[in-house]
């Protein structure tokens, strides 16, 4: 029967590993880059954080929101760190609707530090309706709501080309590799130049996709930093700790068994006489 | 030890104890005899306790902040990550604690499977047990709502779905679940109502869970029944909290290695995006710790048929303390056993693995034999297997293993190693 | 039976497991208490500018700063002269009008009553300036305390010019 049930494990094996491993869909491996922000250590690059906001600003701030973002956070530890300034200055460029005022009436001022990013559109229905009958995803917390993250970011703004011959578009539609059903309704954001860095930093489709993907990384993990660090410390400690706890535990025990040895070694010597006397096996007096 | 009356020092503490015998508990507590060769395995009792805690701490600390509205929730989670001090950090706390939760609880299942735990005379302490498993699913169901992303919305929409396939009142009971007439802003509003309840129903079953072990005492990777006040026991306090104290904290340092360094591996990423009642997403799973039920649930073909089998997965190891008919607790001692305990985990992985591929082709065929194996093992292997299955002979006591061939004793020696180096010696 | 050998009390191991757990502990609890703090957004709207350009003279605005009522009055002179002709000896808590309005004609306080936190009425009281309704405190035109339980006169917050026509405050 055991080897019966042996044969019967090793069969189902044998089945199950070939499925498993062929039956995978097909999938497209995505791009990478080496993103300064991945690992034990990784902290974000300032310079390519505040270029990003800058591709952001320019190239995707018309169609997509970042609401959960605000402008302080331009000028927080662990993001792009603007000058409280220069954050200022971002924000002062747009409009935010605020009130009511003593008379009771809605009004225009300029956003403030503590404002939330001003959205293009005032809700998803208008953003819909004026970008074709497709929403541009809030940008908040894209990098974390999409399978691959970043890297689905960093392929899907380099993805574009023209689809295979015979393969059929409506107008407003693009094509894109990464794109899973590979359609998609947003043309080609980026390209060669089309924002000019002020650091002089070449801008390249590659480069502004990268700058834009770290930034968006950053609004979708603002305290990416200090947890890496935070995260740092604590494993440390807990290695310390732990090194310590079972120092003391085996020191504990083996207290424990010291005297349990003592206790058997008095049972030994009487066993020991008790044979003698006996000359027979103690273990039948149990 | 225990069985000796307890009368503290002072007379202010002995006239308190005679009031509520606190101080009596504590000792007991503390003098508790448990079996000395206990391996790591029976840690995680421990370890889940701390879980429990962990998840009422920080849930109570998140409800400061959570709004359990649909236009705010979303929005108030991203302001607790971005805003709140340490929010971040308390948030992933708690939903990587639940998937932690569940990792300790499913060890703790399947050591008592292994070992025979759940056996004469331990029948409570499971059922116990298994009640506590289920609030903990609910539990985190609801939890799961709460972000009110597109998974929290779409999962809560299938599960709830669940019970309209009850012939005749489905309908209605969707209905009342919901508050509506689909998942909506009552359905947020009770689920976030009954996740702040159920953790504190679950504690006071730890309790039950506790004290009901209490009466018998541990069982043990052997085991056969240690004699209480002897060497084979040692006081709960300060060896076993020392040893569950270590094990405690290498499972921490897991459970904040994916809290600081992979916070989001063990969720879906659609969990971002906010609900949108009129997008479902192209594949829903549940939390990866309800995978092997879904599979379960989508394995068989009916609607009803399907929720029947997926509850009679839960409740039909409610009834295993007399499913399983053999004598001999352990599997150490069980060679047909051992090798059908790792079948059963191999097929219960395996079915989690199904949960999260699409139900067709080849996925769903090997649902079906994974959720027939599944049955099987408890329906018809384990009642036959207590009768004919031949048990390697048992020693007389846990610290000497009078044998009655000589191989054994080579055996209990490895065993011994194997599970806890420092007690090899008492095995002579 | 086993008598286990209790460890030794001031032994060298034991001692640092205990600090260093204890430590750790600690700092688990922090971030558990901190999060009760103010937190970011809040903290982002401690400072709030008014324009103040529409007051007339005599009239109040309040206007809500930190979550709290801010009186913002452009005094009258009559007002401004009996505030500053006050004897300091008569005074529960002696302060100069001087010293508690940096332009005589604008006096910017929080408007909580010293005493028990209650919104003080303006243009009442005996000392016609402000009074609370909920135990009787009398202020007076600089909003200092003249009368009743309150132990304090009327609070002055941070606060400047960004130019002549707002105040920022905070």
């Amino acid at each position: 029967m055991l080897v019966l049930l042996n044969r019967f494990f090793i069969v189902i094996l044998i089945f199950l590993v070939p499925f498993s491993v062929f039956s995978e869909e097909k999938k497209i491996d995505l791009l990478e880059t080496n993103w300064s922000f991945n690992g034990l250590f990784g902290t974000f690059d300032r310079a390519s954080l505040q270029r990003g906001y800058q591709v952001y600003q320019e190239v995707c701030s018309g169609c997509h929101s970042v609401q959960h973002l605000s402008y302080r956070n331009l000028s927080e530890k662990g993001g792009p760190e603007f000058s409280i300034e220069e954050a200022k200055a971002f924000a002062s460029q747009f409009e935010i609707e605020d009130g009511p005022n003593s008379e009771g009436e809605m009004f225009l001022r300029n956003a403030k530090l503590s404002d939330k990013f001003v959205k293009p559109y005032p809700n998803i229905e208008a953003s819909t309706a004026a970008n074709g009958g497709a929403y541009p995803p809030d940008m908040s917390v894209l990098a974390k709501a999409r399978a691959g993250g970043v890297n689905y970011i960093y392929s899907l703004l380099l993805g574009y080309e023209e689809p295979p011959i015979d393969y059929k578009l409506d107008d407003g539609v693009y094509y894109n590799k990464y794109m899973p059903g590979n359609k998609i309704k947003m043309s080609e954001p980026i390209s060669d130049g089309i924002v000019e860095y002020l650091d002089g930093t070449e801008t390249t489709k590659e480069q502004i996709a990268k700058d834009v993907s770290t930034f968006l990384v950053w609004a979708s993990e603002p305290h990416l930093e200090s947890q890496h660090r935070m995260g740092f410390k604590v494993i440390i400690y807990l290695i310390i700790l732990i090194t310590l706890v079972y120092m003391s535990k085996q020191k504990v025990w083996s207290q424990f068994v010291t005297k349990k040895n003592e206790e058997e070694e008095t049972f030994d010597k009487i066993e020991k006489v008790v044979t003698e006397y006996e000359g027979e096996d103690p273990k039948t007096f149990k | 030890m225990s069985e000796i009356k307890y009368i503290p020092k002072s007379k202010l503490a002995q006239w308190f104890d005679k009031r509520l015998p606190l101080l009596t508990l504590s000792h007991h507590l503390m003098e508790y005899p448990t079996p000395k060769n206990l391996n790591y395995w029976w840690t995680f009792g421990g370890i889940l306790t701390f879980c429990l805690i962990t998840q009422i701490v920080t849930g109570l600390v998140l409800a400061m902040h959570y709004v359990a509205h649909v236009d705010h929730a979303f929005e108030s989670i991203e302001h607790i990550m971005r805003d709140v001090n340490y929010g971040w950090l308390i948030r992933y706390v708690h939903a990587n604690g639940a998937s932690m939760f569940f990792l300790a609880v499913y060890i703790h299942i399947f050591r008592s499977l292994f070992y025979g735990s759940y056996k004469e005379p331990r029948e409570v302490i499971w059922i116990i047990g298994l009640l506590i498993y289920i609030l903990m699913m609910a539990t985190a169901f609801m939890g799961y709502v709460l972000p009110w992303g597109q998974m929290s919305f779409w999962g809560a929409t299938v599960i709830t779905n669940l019970f309209s396939a009850i012939p005749f009142i489905g309908e209605s009971i969707t209905t009342w679940l919901w508050g509506g007439y689909s998942v909506d802003n009552p359905t947020l509003n009770r689920f976030y109502s009954l996740h702040y309840l159920l953790p504190f129903l679950i504690f006071g079953l730890v309790v039950l869970h506790i004290w009901a072990l209490h009466i018998p005492g541990n069982n043990n990777p052997v085991g056969i029944d240690v004699k209480k006040n002897s060497n084979e026991t040692m006081p709960f306090h300060p060896y076993m909290v020392m040893k569950d104290l270590f094990a405690l904290l290498l499972f921490i340092t897991l459970f904040l290695w994916f809290v600081f360094f992979a916070p989001n591996a063990l969720g879906h990423p659609d969990n971002y995006i906010e609900a949108n009642p009129l997008v479902t997403p192209a594949h829903i799973v549940p939390e990866w710790y309800l995978l092997p039920f879904y599979a379960i649930l989508r394995a068989i073909p009916s609607k009803l048929g399907g929720v029947i089998f997926m509850f009679a997965a839960i409740f039909i190891l409610m009834l295993l303390p007399w499913l399983d008919t053999s004598k001999v607790r352990s599997a150490i001692f069980r060679p047909i056993y051992k090798k059908l305990f790792w079948l059963l985990v191999f097929v219960v992985i395996l079915l989690g693995y199904l949960g999260a591929k699409p139900p067709e082709g080849i996925y769903l065929i090997l649902s079906r034999l994974a959720t027939a194996y599944y049955f099987i093992h408890f329906l018809l292997i384990l009642p036959l297997l207590g009768r004919y299955e031949k048990t390697d002979p048992l020693p007389r006591s846990i610290s000497d293993p009078v044998l009655d061939k000589p191989g054994m004793i080579n055996k209990f020696k490895k065993v011994a190693v194997t599970y806890e180096g420092e007690n090899a010696s008492s095995f002579k | 039976m086993s008598k286990e050998i209790k460890p030794k009390r001031r032994d060298f191991l034991f001692t640092a497991t205990y600090t260093i757990g204890g430590v750790g502990i600690a700092s688990a609890i922090w971030p558990l208490i901190h999060q009760m703090n103010p937190d970011s957004s809040v903290k982002a709207l401690s400072t709030t500018e008014v324009d103040v350009s529409s007051i007339e003279r005599g009239k109040t605005i309040t206007v809500l700063w930190r979550g709290k009522p801010i009186f913002i009055k452009r005094r009258t002179e009559k007002e401004i002269e009996e505030a500053e002709k006050v004897d300091l000896e008569d005074l529960k808590d002696p302060e100069k009008d001087s010293d508690r309005a940096k332009n005589p004609e604008w006096l910017v306080m929080v408007g909580v009553c010293t005493h028990l936190g209650c919104v003080p009425l303006g243009n009442k009281g005996e000392y016609k300036g402000w009074f609370c309704p909920c135990h009787g405190s009398h202020y007076d035109t600089s909003g200092r305390i003249r009368k009743g339980p309150a132990p304090k006169n009327l609070e002055i917050p941070k606060y400047e010019f960004v130019d002549s026509n707002t105040i920022k405050i905070g």
